[in-house]
């Protein structure tokens, strides 16, 4: 089995997010850049079955649609263990327009993992779009993954329970957190090795975005917490209920 | 031209999200001068469905096929671009199958999609909607410019508003045969008996300053006593104290309930933002530096085990005075 993992390039997640003057797009000075948490996690599952089963998957590809500065991340993601790389080079402008650079060069796989969402602008969006232009069924929520006789099983999370699920190959995976327990740190060795693997860089076409972003705010600050003791811990209960009403 | 509002079918039953989704449906129609609709998949008796009028909506649309109870994202988009065909919004849970059909419905719609508002638009001409960015670190103003539109709306962002109608149950073919349904489900765990943490109203959570798994029985009595939800931060259920399920921030699940309580949990900026849309926040944390006091309501500088007992005794003294 062919396996496609999508790499999202976004914010450490201890960023301080700023905007320009008129808050209309997202201050990167000073930004260090990661691999999504999804994906990380997507790609270290697929490693892990990868190494478990001979012959269970026989390549793991990773991209990315974006400009040169994302390579970075794309090669950590090869870093880690993925065996080749390609990267789209356009603005990704919203999921749609992702989605669309993507297509065209996504028929060749029988597993793609894409993540929940982007940590960046939680737009949950680009995995099931690509799906539809592939005409291939996606799930959702995917918590677990492994081959067994040759046939990819998932678990999903579902409203109130978990399911074990399988589908006919090519199938997208939108993948959340329980798939891998903690993500794979590259090894020196996986940091030499990944400057030799291949990165291709694939022209985008034209593709006119569907949503774009007018502005952005700052949530209002909060009210000072109002303190309480430990012995006035019953009073805070009564504060809840009295003067909050959220009880 | 209408509003259509995709609810989610739990066996048969429409829950919390179902009725949101509705008024909100409702409430969208109204602004823009559209009708309100619903559509629902899957096996639902007429009474249930009915249901829905009291919350605004005067057409539900039905599909009794049980094949859509396998969740199969693909046929849900095609059934729904079906019934959407004339629509100028469709609105669904922010669920993972909400999450994962959306997408799907927006190509087929040939719409502009936005995930996870919370609330109306904030001008529908053009159609800009809210949503929290940087998860919960921003709030984006998120701009469609397509005719169509799909967007998911988060649970307990709108509530439930009344607007008494007369619902018709409408059956329709969405045209999905049993060839459209590509998924098989080999086995189905369902945890029974306890508040879902994606539909609680209030929510008691514990982190690593809870010290030992053995400790949750306090935080599962106050729950229980609550009606609430259970969680925890990251590291308590990495170290398998608490379920997968239960983990609540950026890489776990986000909340927005009425009520969150926050025991023995640091307050770290990945934490809050699974958390931070809560209405009310209450931390109780022995360091007084601890970050989640800037982003709780009340707080206690003070040991979590000391306080439970005492939360414990405070809300059971409420109920008996009531
Ligand atoms: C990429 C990434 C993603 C992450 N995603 C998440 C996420 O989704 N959710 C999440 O929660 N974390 C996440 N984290 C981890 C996060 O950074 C913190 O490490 C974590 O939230 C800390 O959990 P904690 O507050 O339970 O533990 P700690 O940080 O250890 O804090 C324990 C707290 O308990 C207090 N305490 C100790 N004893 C007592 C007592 N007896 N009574 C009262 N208080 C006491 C201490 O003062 C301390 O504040 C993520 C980290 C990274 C790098």
């Amino acid at each position: 089995m062919k396996v496609l993992i999508l790499i999202g390039n976004v914010p450490d997640t201890n960023t301080k997010v700023k905007f320009n003057a008129d808050r209309t797009a997202f201050d990167t000075a000073g930004v260090q850049w990661i691999i999504n948490p999804w994906d990380e996690l997507a790609l270290t599952r697929a490693l892990e079955v990868k190494e478990a089963q001979a012959g269970a998957i026989e390549s793991i590809t990773v991209a990315n649609v974006g400009r040169v500065e994302t390579e970075a991340t794309l090669r950590k993601a090869l870093a880690i263990g993925a065996d080749k790389a390609f990267r789209i080079d356009a603005d990704p402008a919203d999921a749609y327009t992702v989605a669309a650079q993507l297509a065209p060069h996504c028929k060749e796989y029988d597993i793609i993992f894409a993540g929940v969402e982007a940590s960046d602008y939680n737009g949950n969006a680009v995995g099931p779009m690509l799906a539809e232009l592939l005409d291939i069924p996606s799930i959702a929520g995917v918590s677990g993954f492994n081959v067994e006789n040759g046939k990819a099983v998932f678990t999903r999370e579902i409203d109130g329970g978990s399911q074990t699920v399988t589908a006919p190959v090519p199938v997208m995976a939108i993948v959340q957190k329980g798939i891998a327990k903690e993500p794979r740190i590259p090894a020196m060795r996986g940091i030499m090795m990944a400057r030799t693997k291949p990165l291709q860089v694939i022209p985008p076409q034209a593709v006119d975005a569907r949503m774009k972003y007018a502005g952005f705010d700052l949530p209002p600050a909060k009210a000072a917490c109002k303190k309480f003791t430990e012995e006035q811990a019953r009073e805070l209960i009564h504060a809840l209920r009295d003067e909050a009403k959220a009880l | 031209m209408s509003v259509i509002a995709y609810i989610p079918n739990q066996e048969g039953i429409i829950k919390k999200a179902g009725f949101e989704l509705a008024s909100f449906a409702a409430a969208l129609a109204e602004k823009m001068g559209l009708q309100a609709k619903a559509v629902v998949l899957g096996p639902m008796a007429d009474e249930e469905m009915k249901k829905l009028g009291q919350y605004g909506i005067a057409k539900v649309m039905h599909d009794a096929n049980e094949s859509f109870g396998l969740l199969d994202n693909r046929a849900t988009a095609k059934a729904l671009a079906t019934a959407a065909a004339e629509a100028s919004v469709v609105v669904l849970a922010h669920n993972n199958e909400g999450k994962g059909v959306a997408p799907r419905l927006a190509l087929r719609l040939q719409a502009g999609y936005v995930s996870a508002i919370s609330g109306l638009p904030s001008s529908v001409e053009p159609f800009v909607v809210n949503k929290v960015v940087f998860t919960g670190k921003a709030i984006g103003h998120a701009s469609i410019n397509t005719d169509k539109k799909v967007v998911t709306l988060s649970f307990n962002s709108f509530g439930l508003h009344e607007k008494a109608v007369d619902a018709t149950i409408e059956a329709f073919n969405s045209g999905c045969s049993a060839s459209d349904f590509a998924l098989s489900v080999q086995q189905t765990q369902k945890v029974t008996g306890k508040v879902l943490l994606s539909e609680a109203e209030i929510v008691v959570s514990g982190g690593r300053g809870m010290k030992s798994p053995d400790n949750w029985g306090a935080i599962e009595e106050l729950a229980n006593l609550l009606g609430a939800a259970t969680a925890c931060s990251r590291p308590v259920s990495d170290e398998g104290w608490r379920p997968h399920g239960e983990h609540v921030g950026q890489t776990g699940k986000i909340i927005a309930p009425n009520l969150y309580f926050a025991f023995g949990i640091s307050g770290a900026i990945q934490h809050l933002g699974g958390v931070s849309g809560s209405k009310v926040i209450v931390a109780v944390n022995k360091d007084p530096e601890a970050p989640i006091f800037e982003a709780a309501d009340y707080g206690i500088v003070g040991d979590a085990l000391k306080v439970l007992p005492e939360f414990i005794e405070a809300v059971k003294e409420l109920k008996k005075s009531h």
